[in-house]
């Protein structure tokens, strides 16, 4: 219970009137007016279809909204959810909404989140994002229904993309998490999830808080804890991701909140990681992916060239992260024009271990190493658009499960580079 | 006649057996000083060494670019330079130690002068040390900073960035040492000057094209870049 003193007064009097509940529903918000009004009233439609027995509530984590967002969310009455549904809840359904910062921090967020949860001893939890705009209410019952009723500890949802969309997932978050800690989870970073209140009540404990990363990444950090945690995980399919999400989000930004995140958890999890041998499959509700195939512009001509520029003239940051043979060889493709490049399996794996590796040496400044990442990635993306611009579904499951074959069998390599003094 | 010159050499001789009787306990306390100086001297170094090493200092020299200087110069890694330069720094204040104990008139006013130059020394040294770090560290965050947002001359960026620095800690380290502050001062006035004014003529001269991209990034959202934006893969 240590962790409610961040909680603010009013906060924690809103939850002592709420008691204890079932079922608790985060809704981390930051100016998400838009669409949070939505959101809230497909949550409510979901616990008054899905769980009208439990006791539940809302609790809304924002950070420092300034158009109408927490308004929106405890505005909504339970009234405005029973058009929609034949039943009626039995119980009160509790909104509430606490401004945790003047700016938003995801990792504050999930931490009032969670300290809400165990003060209130949810059973169940899920947090959605606010920003869907295609949020089903069976989104929600997928997420929960693993947790209350089969006991599984952390929900991770899989999406229906379409095939060029999460490429930073596929092509590195996906394969370096399922071959270092052994578990195929295809969403470790997470927008939406469910767990329990023991895995949040564990996760809330961790030290984790005042680490100076401000939070980023903390979805990621939580499925990790999951993972080394040995707690049961399964995936539950939810419905298409809307990829116009993420699309404002920049490539380095979103490095440092999950590469590097994951690299910094490599080094506390060394002792976890290092003894895994091959992969689990997770136990998966639904179809454990949906590809789309749907033609999309993609501009290969400037992926191709910020690639070949970043080589050029990041060469002396690349000299203290990479082998010499790595770097010769990423000097050899850059100058390949755009119809003969490739950015091949085994020389990505090989690269992102090396910044791995140099990421827990702290060769230079860390955040510096995340950001020499990203023109490497463009060329990474530049060659899986290029290898699956006319493939199949199939073909793309078949190209992502055999670079998620090369970074199990490259492990050695990283382990190697671990180790070694230089 | 003769019994006055064996007088006066024996007082001579006597006087100097006088005189050197005086100075020899000096002298011994001299050698004691400079013996016990190299004793504590090489082990000052020898932890100096040990630590330097336990935090990685050639590293950290290595990120600052002072490695590569001394590469260059043929000189050894930077923590034997460093430990090398405490030891015979140690052992010459022991040395001056003894040096003053003799009391020759004239050299103590100059040990005293070295003694009170020592401070500046050190923190002329320190702040070389870190301001070459932060040139290094500034000018690789530019660097990367204009390759991930696809500036032309990121290179040329970085290394204004850095000789901008690069100038700047040298006029506050011989500041520091009090070497030729008013020279130093207009070299300083002179040089960044001129680096500013050079920028400010490629920029408006031959980055015309550049700014106005630059500008027309900035401020209008063309059609070029909308369709950046939509080409634009969603990473996550």
């Amino acid at each position: 219970m240590e962790d409610e003193t961040f909680l603010t007064d009013d906060f924690l009097r809103q939850l002592i009137n709420v008691g204890e509940v079932d079922i608790l529903v985060g809704l981390p918000t930051h100016n998400n007016a838009r669409t949070v009004g939505s959101v809230v009233h497909t949550i409510r439609t979901c616990i008054l279809r899905n769980f009208p027995r439990e006791r539940a509530v809302i609790i809304n984590a924002d950070g420092g909204s300034r158009d109408g967002t927490t308004e929106l969310v405890t505005g909504i009455s339970i009234g405005d959810s029973r058009p929609t549904s034949d039943v009626y809840a039995l119980r009160t359904l509790h909104s509430i909404s606490t401004r945790y910062a003047s700016t938003p921090r995801s990792g504050v967020a999930l931490r009032t989140i969670l300290a809400a949860a165990e003060l209130l001893r949810a059973k169940a939890c899920v947090v959605m994002s606010p920003d869907s705009e295609n949020i089903q209410p069976e989104w929600i019952s997928n997420l929960l229904r693993p947790i209350y009723y089969d006991g599984f500890d952390l929900v991770s949802p899989t999406y229906r993309r379409h095939k060029f969309d999460g490429l930073l997932m596929t092509n590195l978050l996906y394969p370096m998490v399922r071959a270092l800690y052994g578990v195929r989870l295809r969403e470790a970073y997470m927008p939406e999830f469910g767990f329990s209140g023991r895995l949040g009540n564990q996760f809330l404990g961790q030290n984790t808080w005042n680490d100076g990363t401000e939070g980023n990444g903390v979805e990621l950090r939580f499925a990790l804890a999951a993972i080394t945690g040995k707690y049961r995980i399964c995936q539950s399919f939810i419905g298409e991701k809307d990829p116009t999400e993420r699309r404002g989000a920049d490539l380095v930004p979103t490095l440092r909140q999950t590469v590097g995140v994951l690299f910094s958890a490599l080094e506390s999890d060394f002792s976890q990681w290092s003894s895994v041998t091959g992969s689990q499959a997770v136990p998966t509700q639904g179809t454990d992916q949906e590809i789309l195939l749907n033609p999309l512009r993609v501009n290969r001509k400037r992926l191709h060239e910020m690639f070949s520029i970043g080589v050029a003239q990041l060469e002396s940051v690349f000299q203290s992260i990479l082998s010499p043979s790595t770097l010769a060889e990423l000097h050899r493709i850059s100058t390949l024009g755009e119809e003969a490049f490739r950015y091949p399996a085994e020389l990505w794996v090989r690269t992102v271990y090396e910044f791995a590796s140099s990421y827990q040496k702290s060769i230079i400044n860390r955040d510096h190493i995340i950001q020499a990442l990203a023109p490497l990635f463009r060329g990474r993306v530049f060659t899986f658009v290029v290898e699956n611009r006319n493939g199949s579904a199939q073909d793309v499951v078949n190209n992502v499960e055999s670079l998620c074959v090369e970074f199990e069998r490259l492990k050695p390599y990283l382990l190697e580079r671990w180790k070694s003094r230089e | 006649m003769r019994d006055m010159i064996v007088s006066e050499l024996m007082q001579a001789v006597h006087d100097l057996a006088r005189g050197f009787a005086h100075y020899l306990p000096r002298l011994i306390v001299m050698v004691i000083l400079a013996l016990a100086g190299w004793l504590i001297a090489y082990v000052v170094k020898m932890i100096l060494r040990s630590v330097l090493k336990l935090l990685r200092f050639d590293r950290l020299s290595e990120n600052a670019g002072a490695s590569q200087l001394l590469t260059k110069a043929s000189l050894p890694s930077a923590t034997e330079v460093v430990s090398r330069f405490v030891f015979w720094l140690t052992w010459l204040g022991f040395i001056l130690l003894g040096v003053s104990v003799l009391g020759i008139m004239g050299l103590q006013d100059q040990i005293t002068r070295f003694f009170l130059f020592l401070p500046h020394l050190f923190v002329a040294v320190l702040i070389l040390f870190l301001g070459l770090l932060a040139a290094s560290f500034f000018s690789r965050a530019t660097l990367l900073a204009a390759v991930n947002a696809n500036m032309p001359s990121a290179r040329v960026l970085s290394l204004a960035v850095r000789s901008i620095i690069t100038v700047f800690v040298f006029s506050v380290v011989f500041e520091e040492l009090g070497l030729a502050e008013q020279t130093m001062l207009v070299a300083f006035g002179i040089v960044f000057g001129a680096l500013m004014l050079g920028m400010a003529i490629a920029f408006g001269m031959g980055g015309r094209d550049l700014a106005r991209r630059f500008l027309e990034e900035r401020f209008v959202r063309d059609k070029d870049k909308k369709e950046r934006d939509e080409d634009e893969l969603s990473p996550l």
